[in-house]
């Protein structure tokens, strides 16, 4: 079970929180002006990346604000939590931990 | 007779309490501190078990948690519990167990002629069962089920009681061996919150055994002197009788502790008690075990570990046998030979190494202790359940075959002693990596996963020395405390210890016989516990499962209780051999929680029966239990479902409640119904995007019905939303949907429209409410308050606050029946009052309460949905017929964009209709498959299938509400029902409304 820092409550346990996926998708302005395609990107089409993954949170048995994480897919390791609107963290996923081949499997 | 294995002295056991004890219904003694194994090999009973496939005979393998054969069935009734492991339960006044997977006994087991036939119970018998016609299937099952399963389940309540504790410590250091031993002192006097957690009732963990001298003095001495240290100190928890059973992600830990079972009888304690576990810093001081030989039949009754040997003489004082055997491949069995020997036995050692050396080979030898090199068992004499003795031969050189004559030994027992694995269960389930060792013959951990900090020490990382693990786990408890915050932390010092050095072993992995393997009668077992042996690997090698995945699921190697402590090394390297890999490039299995079995108890803790799910009951509910309501269940709730009246069935009661709503009033508790309260200056914007329709000119006082739709187009719920004042709204949800469309409104609110003003607020239960709907009702409002109440000053689709019976109100003239009604809302405390109020003003008008069905009933006759049943998430507005909702004016709107989308705007989509059955008194079951076309048997076309189907009184005859392909261009189009029983009934489209006439509030 994750240990995961909510930006408002500090460190609290996963059971308190839901995960709702890739962060950082904005709602376009001009819905009707998109393609079926563009339209369709924004609804049903997700990253599902194998390492480095920017992902929407919510405190939902706590605060119930929602936050924005840095997480590893592979090895569970959150780099860090940030507040919706707060520009991406710039993580090096290569560092000798997170970037060691064998914690790659 | 008592106790004739039991030495004269010596053992960790209280001789000054005898505890009585029964065991296959005999009447047996043994000493406080016993486990059940210890007393039963005092008491000379080494045959405990019959094994899962075979059913052969089989004894004590080991002295600890690593145990795969000595499974029994403890106490019986309600308290029952199988698959325990003897050498695991402490023996306690008037403790009952039994031997299981034996019938009808375990000296005479009609199993066992399965053993016979053994040719017909090859690897992967259960797979190629299951591809059996299933008729065959059928006609085994019955005989499999009697001969194979482990126990038998408890099939009453448990009595007991089981707490859960969450926790959080600085630094866990798990085992309490000589490395964990360290390790906590050295956390502990840094300061740090430190738990020192072990399985077994003592610490010492290999020390127990062992006849180490530590500082001077018998190790025992040395343990509790630490022992005491630590639990003087209050900072550090030590916690015996304690299994670390799971190590998750971020340091979690999962500790089973076994409070009170040992003390015999119920004494307010709870059974056993979970611990959550949050640690900063965790040391792993999990030891090692010792791993078998495979040899042929090596699996018989008085063949043990030699360590376990070793245990029963020091810890326990037991000696199992007068004439033993041990067989090794290293030097550790000459501890035991020595002890053994020590202890009065004849031993023998049967060194498979060619020419061994060292200081413990010449001691053991000095001893009078005959060792016989380059030679292995080639044969175990077993007659009458007992080992009569051996036969040994000389192996080649290269360790694969077997030459010249065999020479015979006499023996009762057999140890044997394969070399150690480390104990790296945890490790490997924290996400640990782990590496193959060629030089230490075994796997060790290479590296953590970065979210579980910690450090590992002893002979779970292949430490074998004393003097090693007690300085590793002094560093590794110094090392933990500082990363956890205390900086001054430093190493406990190292006592003093001499041990001598150990030599290299010898690692054959199958040791060969006088027949082929798998030619014979004799089995090699590498996996004691599933019944796996090394022909089961070659018959798995040869059919193609080559992945070591593969491997254990296709021999259940490692996939019984005790998880393959002992195998699994073994399986890997037999695997290795017989594919002529390396052990590294057969690979590992995967180490999954629990690492001992965990009782469904001990993780349901407290919440069991009226604990186990909270009810929500609204503030009415003791009206409605007054009344003999009949609940349903809606999410957490519990709603009236039907209010019987004496001799009444479900039936009857919901026609006569659907009468009397329509007739002359009904009254409904709606408190359930989703409520929240959203404020401020964007509210309106808000509404705007999240219904279809248009709010902008919705003034105070006024209420409108909303759709919800996701991004996709698709209505998720929907509600009455009611103006309060300018910036104030009154949103209502479905009851199952309050908290998700709450969760929705934020999610925008917080993520995508940050700037915007507006607060929403659950008031779900701040509101009860009572709905009184029926020609009646306007009368019967009008008697319990002085509010003008026509239709001019309180029309329909608004709200008014004033009081009712004395209570204040907000009042909603809104209507789920499509008859007048009065949706009327007081603050929760009053509930009771407001709907006695009502009960009693409503008499003379034969208030009539109706519960949830009818409700489904009374809606479903104006058609009116259900979000959830009628609707899933594939449904759109259009296909509902509810086009007049969706504003094509206001401009974006969640889920607009997706009405263009192709697959969206296809005019042939499931579209929502009623049917009428032929015969007007079948009521069709929901969920049944409308079809175009009846055929003899399927496939035949799907139209869809029927969301809504009831009785209705107020029409006639039986309704139904379906989703079907094209729909609406179907109308007046006959189709065909299938029914479960395989009949079918015609049933003729019509549009979803059934009762048009009854008041003119139905076609708003
Ligand atoms: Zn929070």
């Amino acid at each position: 079970m994750f240990l995961i820092k909510c930006p408002w409550c500090g460190e609290r346990d996963q059971s308190e929180f839901h995960a709702h996926g890739e962060a950082h998708i904005v709602r376009p302005e001009n819905p009707d002006q998109l393609s079926e395609e563009e339209w369709g990107d924004y609804v049903f089409f997700r990253k599902n990346p194998k390492g480095l993954h920017y992902e929407r949170w919510v405190h939902s048995h706590g605060c119930r604000r929602w936050f924005n994480a840095a997480r590893n897919t592979i090895t569970d390791h959150i780099y860090a939590t940030y507040k919706p609107g707060e520009p991406k963290p710039e993580i090096d996923v290569n560092d000798p931990i997170h970037g060691n081949p064998e914690n790659q499997r | 007779m008592s106790q004739s294995n039991r030495l004269s002295q010596g053992g960790r056991v209280n001789r000054d309490k005898v505890i009585n004890f029964r065991y296959d219904n005999k009447s047996l003694q043994g000493y406080e501190g016993d486990t059940l194994a210890s007393a039963l090999l005092a008491n000379g009973i080494t045959l405990v078990a019959r094994s899962f496939k075979y059913h052969r005979p089989r004894g004590i393998y080991t002295a600890g948690s690593e145990e795969p054969n000595a499974l029994v069935q403890l106490e019986s009734g309600a308290r029952t519990e199988p698959n325990r492991r003897a050498t695991e339960v402490e023996i306690y006044e008037g403790l009952s167990a039994s031997s299981q997977n034996c019938w009808p006994s375990v000296n005479f087991d009609l199993g066992a002629i399965n053993a016979k036939v053994s040719r017909l119970l090859p690897a992967g018998f259960y797979y190629k069962t299951f591809m059996w016609p299933a008729s065959l299937w059928t006609t085994y099952e019955k005989f499999i089920r009697k001969a194979a399963g482990l126990g038998k389940s408890p099939n009453e309540l448990d009595p007991d009681s089981y707490d859960k504790l969450h926790v959080h410590c600085d630094v866990l250091v798990v085992g309490a061996g000589p490395a964990g031993l360290q390790a906590a002192l050295s956390a502990g006097r840094s300061g740090a919150r430190v738990m020192l957690i072990d399985e077994k009732p003592l610490a010492g963990g290999a020390l127990l055994g062992s006849t180490d001298v530590i500082d001077g003095e018998p190790a025992a001495q040395w343990v509790q002197k630490v022992v005491d240290a630590l639990t003087a100190m209050p900072n550090v928890t030590v916690l015996p009788r304690t299994t670390v059973t799971g190590y998750y992600d971020y340091n979690f830990l999962i500790a089973n502790e076994r409070v009170s079972e040992h003390k015999g009888k119920p004494n307010g304690e709870p059974k056993e008690r979970l611990r959550k576990i949050r640690a900063k810093q965790v040391v792993l001081a999990t030891g090692s075990i010792e791993r078998p030989l495979v040899f042929a039949d090596n699996d018989r009754p008085g063949v043990m570990l030699a360590s376990a040997i070793r245990t029963y003489v020091n810890r326990f004082g037991v000696l199992p046998g007068r004439n033993i055997a041990l067989m090794t491949n290293n030097d550790s069995a000459y501890l035991a030979a020595i002890d053994i020997k020590s202890a009065g036995a004849n031993v023998t050692v049967i060194d498979i190494r060619q020419n061994p050396q060292g200081e413990l080979v010449e001691q053991a030898k000095a001893q009078g202790i005959k060792v016989e090199t380059n030679r292995t068992i080639s044969t175990v004499n077993f007659g009458a359940n007992k080992i009569k003795g051996i036969s040994t031969m000389a192996l080649s050189d290269d360790g694969r075959d077997v030459s010249g004559g065999a020479s015979s030994l006499e023996c009762d027992l057999i140890g044997v002693a394969g070399g150690w694995t480390p104990t790296v269960h945890l490790y490997s389930q924290a996400k640990g990596k782990l590496e193959y060792r060629d030089d230490l013959h075994c796997f060790v951990p290479k590296f953590r996963s970065q979210n579980n900090h910690g450090f590992e020490a002893g002979s779970c990382q292949a430490t074998w020395d004393l003097a090693g693990c007690l300085s590793e786990g002094a560093e590794a408890g110094a090392a933990a405390a500082k990363a956890s915050g205390f900086e001054n932390a430093s190493a406990a010092e190292l006592p003093a210890v001499s041990e001598a050095a150990q030599s290299e072993m010898r690692p054959l992995w199958i040791l060969p016989t006088d027949h082929p393997i798998g030619i014979g009668p004799k089995k090699h077992f590498h996996e004691l516990h599933n019944d796996a042996t090394v022909a089961d690997i070659a018959l798995a090698a040869r059919e193609g499962f080559l992945s070591v995945e593969h491997l254990k699921r296709y021999t259940t190697t490692g996939m019984g209780t005790d998880q393959g402590k002992t195998s699994n090394v073994n399986a890997l390297a037999v695997m290795a051999e017989i594919r002529q890999k390396t052990i590294p490039e057969v690979g590992t299995t995967t180490f999954r929680p629990p690492f001992t079995p965990l009782t469904f108890g001990s993780i349901v803790g407290h919440e069991r029966r009226e604990l186990f799910l909270q009810k929500r009951k609204t503030a009415m509910h003791p009206c409605h239990d007054a009344a003999g309501a009949v609940y349903e269940d809606v999410g957490d709730w519990k709603r009236p479902f039907y209010f019987p009246k004496a001799g009444e069935n479900m039936h009857q009661a919901v026609q006569r409640e659907c009468l009397a709503a329509r007739k002359s009033v009904g009254i409904l508790d709606a408190s359930t119904l989703g409520k929240i309260d959203i404020q401020g200056p964007d509210a309106k914007k808000l509404l705007n995007m999240v219904y279809t329709n248009a709010w902008s000119q919705l003034q105070p006082g006024r209420c409108r019905y909303g759709l919800m739709l996701n991004e996709n187009g698709m209505v998720f719920d929907d509600g009455v939303t009611t103006c309060l004042a300018e910036n104030h709204y009154h949103m209502t949800t479905t009851s199952g949907g309050a908290a998700r469309v709450m969760g929705w409104l934020e999610e925008w609110l917080q993520t995508e429209w940050p700037s915007w003003q507006v607060y929403c607020t659950s008031v779900t239960e701040q509101w009860a409410v009572a709905t009184i709907t029926g020609p009646n009702s306007r009368a019967l409002l009008s008697e319990l308050c002085d509010a003008p109440l026509d239709e001019e000053s309180f029309p329909f689709m608004s709200m008014k606050a004033f009081e009712v019976a004395g209570i204040p109100a907000r009042v909603f003239r809104i209507s789920f029946t499509g008859d007048l009604a009065f949706e009327i809302n007081v603050p929760a405390r009053y509930g009771v009052a407001l709907w006695k109020a009502l009960m009693a003003a409503g008499e003379k008008h034969d208030i009539c309460p109706y519960g949830t069905e009818a409700m489904h009933v009374l809606r479903a006759e104006k058609g009116f949905i259900i979000v959830g049943q009628d609707s899933d998430a594939t449904v759109t507005p259009m296909d509902l017929g509810m086009d007049w909702i969706v504003s094509k004016k206001k401009g974006d709107f969640l889920g607009r964009r997706s009405f263009t989308r192709s697959d969206t705007s296809r005019t042939d989509r499931k579209q929502l209709v009623g049917l009428l059955t032929e015969d007007p008194n079948f009521v069709l079951q929901e969920g049944a498959h409308v079809v175009a076309e009846l055929k003899d048997k399927p496939p035949m076309e799907m139209l869809g299938h029927v969301t809504s189907s009831y009785m209705s009184p107020n029409v006639g005859r039986s309704i139904a509400m379906a989703m079907i392909k094209d729909g609406f261009n179907r109308k007046g189009e006959t189709l065909n029902v299938a029914l479960m029983d395989g009949s079918s009934q015609k049933v003729k489209v019509t549009d979803p409304v059934f009762l048009t006439e009854a008041s003119k509030e139905a076609s708003s």
